[in-house]
This record gives C-alpha cells, structure tokens and sequence, in this order.
C-alpha cells in the first residue's frame, strides 16, 4: 500500500503552507463564514463527511484498535480456546526474541539507507530539471513510472535482476570488469541489504524531486537576482538562499517518507521475504512473518512499538525543524 | 529564472538525467525483454539484451497455466468500482475540509495521518473477522469495502488541494444565482474539477489493483483472485517460474504505466498541491 501511505503529507502540510501562500491570494470567505455558524451548516458538514468517516472507522479504524488490544492478550491462531490478558507478556517476548537486535539494526539501516541517498539524488534531479528544456514534460512522466508500480512487484523486478545466476546486474558488472565471478547478492545480508536499498532508492527518488521541484518553482526570482548582485556564488546561493526558503517542503517529505518507508514491508517481503536466515527483516516483514505463523499477540505488540516510534520520531523531528520554520514566515 | 549556466555545467546535468533515465527505465525493459524470450532462452548465457527470436510462449503459458485472465477480470472490477466510489465519497469530505472551518477539523485531519503510521498488518486478523461476520470473506463486494476505505483518506487530502485551488467565488455566485450548495458543488466545481477528479480516480485505481496483503487475506479461492495474490502464488514454490512471472509482472504494470503516462501531470499537481503553494 506504497500509495496510501504518501497520504500524510497533507494533514501535516497544510498549515505551514497557509503561511507560504501569496498574501491575499484567498481572503474574504473563509474568514467570513467562519463567523456564521447555524445548525445547517453543520448538518451539511456532518452530511458530507459522513461516508468518508463511516468506512473508515468501520474498515481501518475499528480492525486497528482491535487489532492493538491483541497485543495485551495470548492470541494465537493454533490455539484460540485461551485468549486472557497477559499483560505486558508479548511485549516482552519480542524483546527477548534473538532476532530482536537484527531487526531493529536492519530497520535502522532500511530508513537511513534509504532516505538519504533518495534526498540526495531527488534534490539534485529537481535542481536539475528545474531548467526548461525540450521534452522535459515527457522525462518527467518516463522517471515518474516507477510509481505506478507496487512495491511488491518492484521486490520482484530487482530479485531477478540480482539473480546470481542469470541476472542482469552480474552480467553487466562483469561487462564493466568491476567483477570476476558472478555475485550472490540475495544469498549474503550485507549485499542483500544493499540490493534491497538500491531497489528502494530506484523507487522513492521520483517522490522527492516532484515534491522539491514544486518547492524550487515557488522560489521567488526576485531572490536569486539579489542574490547574484550581491556576488553570492552557486553554492551560497543554494544553502542560504534555495535551502532555508523550501525548508518547509524537505522537512514535511522526509517526514512522511520517514514514516512510509518503515511502513512498508512490500518491497523486501518480494524480493528477499526477509531472508537469508532472517537476515534482512525490518520491523514490518517480521511482523508478517509472526502474522503468518499465528501469534496474532507478538504480532501486534510489534505493531504498536512501530506506532509509538514513529509518534516519538514525529515529535522530535517536528522539534528539532521548528524554530526555523517560524522564522521562514 | 536561475543565472546563466556554463557548458560544464550544462553538461553534467545532461549526463546525471540520462544516466538516471536509464536506470529508471532499465528495469522496466529487463522484465519485458525477459518475458519475450522463449522460456529456455532466458536461462542460456551470455545474456541477450536483445533477443535473437521473440516469442510469445510465456504469454500463452501464463494464460494455459494458471487462469490469469480470470484475476486480470477480478483486479479490474475491484479497482475500478473501489476506486470510482472512494472517488465520489473524498470529493464530499475533501470540499468540506476545504471550504469550512469547524471544531472537530483537525482531529479528522490526525485521524487521517494516525491510519498513516499504523501497520496494516495490525489490522488484518480483526478484519477478517469482520468481514467473515459480514460474509464478505471471498467475496469482490468485500474487497471493495475495504479498499475504498484504504483510499479514502489519501484522495481526500489530494481532492482538497484542488478544491483550495478554485475560488470559492465561483460557488458563491451559483448559489446566489439561486442554487442549492450540493446543486452549485456539482453542476460548476465538478466540471472545473476535472483534471484533480481523473487524477484521484488513477492514484485510488492504481493503489488497489498493486494491493497485496489485503487481498491475499480475504480471497481465498482461485476464482476470486486478484493479479497481485497471484503473483504471489508464483513465488511461494522454491523455484519461480521467471517465463511466466516475467509476462505476468508485463501484464500488471501495463495498464498502471498506461494512466500515470495519461494523468502523470495532474497526479504530480495533486501530490504537490497539498504541500507546496507557489
């Protein structure tokens, strides 16, 4: 569910961009009808919000929060006659679990491995197609395709390219003279992680260059004009200039990316199932893989430990990138 | 716009977009070229990138095989009628959250970005409760509901951004004119709309016909498949038959490649509207 993911950017965006906004661009009604408030309107909101709010509570919220209480509960699915409360129990087995550290290490790599090289390559790809040029509307749409594309199925594309024996990615290293013999990428957890990563990265740049390129195209150009009769140099221009007027922007997509990234166990689970020996699960695939083995309680105490993480990582990042956001307004 | 660029400079932003173009695009042709080789050619070194003979072999076996056909049948019914319903139920909630200002706006907004953050898998156990309570379990009409409400709240927040992006004006001149909000709402915002709503549809219908894990929970028979569950099916065996693997990974990409090729721009505006104004 690469896509639905992505949703966060919205209801975090939508304030800071308020302030962003030209002055006056929309003034007038939303501040008048604040003001007037009747119970008509408020049956037509309620009216309208209705079928959203009811799917989703039924469908996604009502199976989530039964879902948690499970993790306070024995719950496996090879023996469902005993289902009491045992308290902190699954929690604690998941802290014991030998694969515990692995895990966690791994996640820590996934996200990291993963981000920083997407905003890399993404900031410079939006720097770079922020010229015009002929055809720059049919290359956006060529390198936008990997986002039509599940995260599943791309696992599936890159395992087969990194077969050790008949992929690709050997044929050409070994074209290039970077190898001697064919690599067992999938076979061995550090390459398997890289493999992993670089599949992710062919999947996640795209995101950040739209999202950046948009920002850089609200850069005033009256900016960048003082700035060069000021003398200021490429680079200055690029961190003092370009960096702090889209910050807004970078924060809330690395946020999101952040957040999306951890949730997202497809892209592994197709294309290494969290192998060799349990070497490349992050938090997310070894949670399916306890799924699939019935112990719905271990299960969904890991569940709620991603959940709590990532509300902790939300607040501290927020934190850590307020202040110079208000100063940007 | 930005200051004059040298020729080294322009030369290197040359290089670094074909570069990345090629990698983009390298996999995309791998696993078509791979599907068009007969199945024996695939496992034969060195390695064709072009192949001598194209054949449609494991097209015709994908087809004999397994009945494809029939997921291909039930991946277009479920994502297209998901998607069309998600659609219409996010233009109502997202005009609301875009026009009015009301109390319980923000936790709507939260309670959005919280279904961000919380592992589907979480859910999956009491949702097949659900749905075997429901007698929904197997069943396309199930799959249904539940992906529409795994769209809902991403197509909101993406139809909101259009919506902030018209005047509120325009409404309010209809509805002085002597129309009903609900009557101004469809009769002049839907047709200015336009782009946002074809941009909406494609994000929803492409996110349930990629769905895996939901799917591969609730249907169980053959009959009631969708293509990714079946994808999956090939992988389960130790060994995965790459012929028809690769023509059925052509077959699930191809009609997604063909809407973002359609709506691509529209898709970029809807992503960014949200998060960047300029």
């Amino acid at each position: 569910m690469p896509a639905t993911s992505a949703t966060t950017t919205g209801p975090k965006t939508s304030r800071p961009v308020r302030k962003q906004a030209a002055p006056g661009a929309r003034n007038g009604p939303r501040g008048g009808r604040k003001r007037e408030f009747t119970t008509r309107r408020g049956l037509l909101i309620a009216a309208f919000m209705a079928p959203a709010a009811i799917f989703v509570a039924v469908f996604t919220y009502y199976p989530m929060i039964a879902g948690s209480q499970m993790a306070f509960r024995h719950w496996d699915l090879n023996d469902l006659t005993n289902t009491s409360w045992v308290g902190l129990d699954n929690f604690h087995r998941v802290f014991s679990d030998p694969n515990w550290g692995t895990v966690l290490g791994n996640t820590g790599a996934w996200v990291i491995g993963s981000i920083v090289p997407q905003l890399v390559i993404g900031f410079a790809l939006a720097l770079w197609l922020r010229r015009r040029f002929r055809f720059r509307g049919v290359y956006q749409a060529l390198i936008f395709f990997p986002w039509a594309i599940s995260g599943f199925l791309i696992g599936i594309l890159f395992r087969w390219m990194f077969n050790s024996e008949f992929g690709v990615v050997n044929d050409l290293l070994q074209k290039a003279g970077l190898i001697d013999e064919p690599v067992a990428w999938l076979a061995d957890p550090h390459k398997a992680m890289i493999a992993v990563l670089i599949a992710n990265t062919w999947y996640g740049v795209t995101f950040f260059a739209i999202m950046i390129l948009a920002a850089l195209q609200s850069v005033p150009d009256e900016l960048y004009e003082a700035a060069a009769l000021d003398g200021a140099g490429k680079a200055r221009t690029l961190f003092q200039i370009t960096i702090p007027y889209i910050r807004v922007t970078l924060v809330l997509t690395v946020l999101l990316r952040v957040i999306w990234i951890f949730n997202f166990p497809d892209l592994i689970f197709g294309m290494t199932g969290g192998g060799p020996n349990n070497q490349t699960h992050i938090v997310t695939t070894w949670m399916i893989k306890i799924t699939q083995q019935g112990d719905y309680g271990k299960a969904s105490a890991l569940g709620l430990l991603v959940v709590a993480g990532l509300l902790l990582f939300t607040v501290f990042f927020l934190l850590a990138t307020r202040e110079k956001r208000e100063v940007r307004s | 716009m930005i200051g004059k660029e040298t020729a080294v400079g322009r030369a290197v932003r040359i290089v670094f977009l074909v570069l990345w173009l090629a990698f983009t695009v390298f996999p995309l042709y791998w696993i078509a070229i791979t599907s068009l080789k007969a199945p024996g050619d695939i496992f034969s070194f060195p390695l064709a990138y072009w192949p001598e003979h194209f054949s449609l072999e494991n097209y015709s076996e994908l087809f004999n095989k397994a009945d494809f056909g029939t997921y291909l049948t039930n991946s277009l019914i479920v994502a297209t009628v998901a998607g069309a319903v998600a659609t219409a139920i996010s233009m109502l909630s997202a005009y609301v959250l875009a026009r009015f200002e009301f109390r319980t706006k923000s936790a709507l907004l939260t309670a959005a970005l919280v279904t961000q953050m919380i592992p589907a898998f979480i859910a999956l156990g009491p949702l097949y409760l659900l749905m075997t309570d429901l007698k929904l379990v197997d069943n396309r009409l199930g799959l249904i509901l539940v992906y529409i409400a795994v769209c809902i709240p991403f197509c909101t927040v993406m139809l909101r951004g259009f919506f902030e992006n018209i005047p509120d004006a325009l409404e309010e001149a209809a509805m002085i004119d002597g129309l009903s909000r609900f009557a101004a709402l469809f009769r002049v915002l839907l047709p200015v709309m336009r782009p946002g709503i074809v941009a909406a549809f494609i994000f929803n219908f492409v996110n349930c016909w990629n769905e895996l894990f939901l799917s591969v929970t609730l249907m169980n028979s053959d009959a009631n498949k969708t293509t990714p569950t079946a994808l999956n099916g090939f992988i389960s065996s130790f060994n995965i038959d790459w012929g028809s693997m690769s023509a059925a990974a052509v077959f699930t990409i191809l009609p997604t490649m063909v809407l973002f090729a359609f709506a691509s721009r529209h898709i970029v505006q809807g992503l960014t509207s949200g998060a960047v104004k300029g």
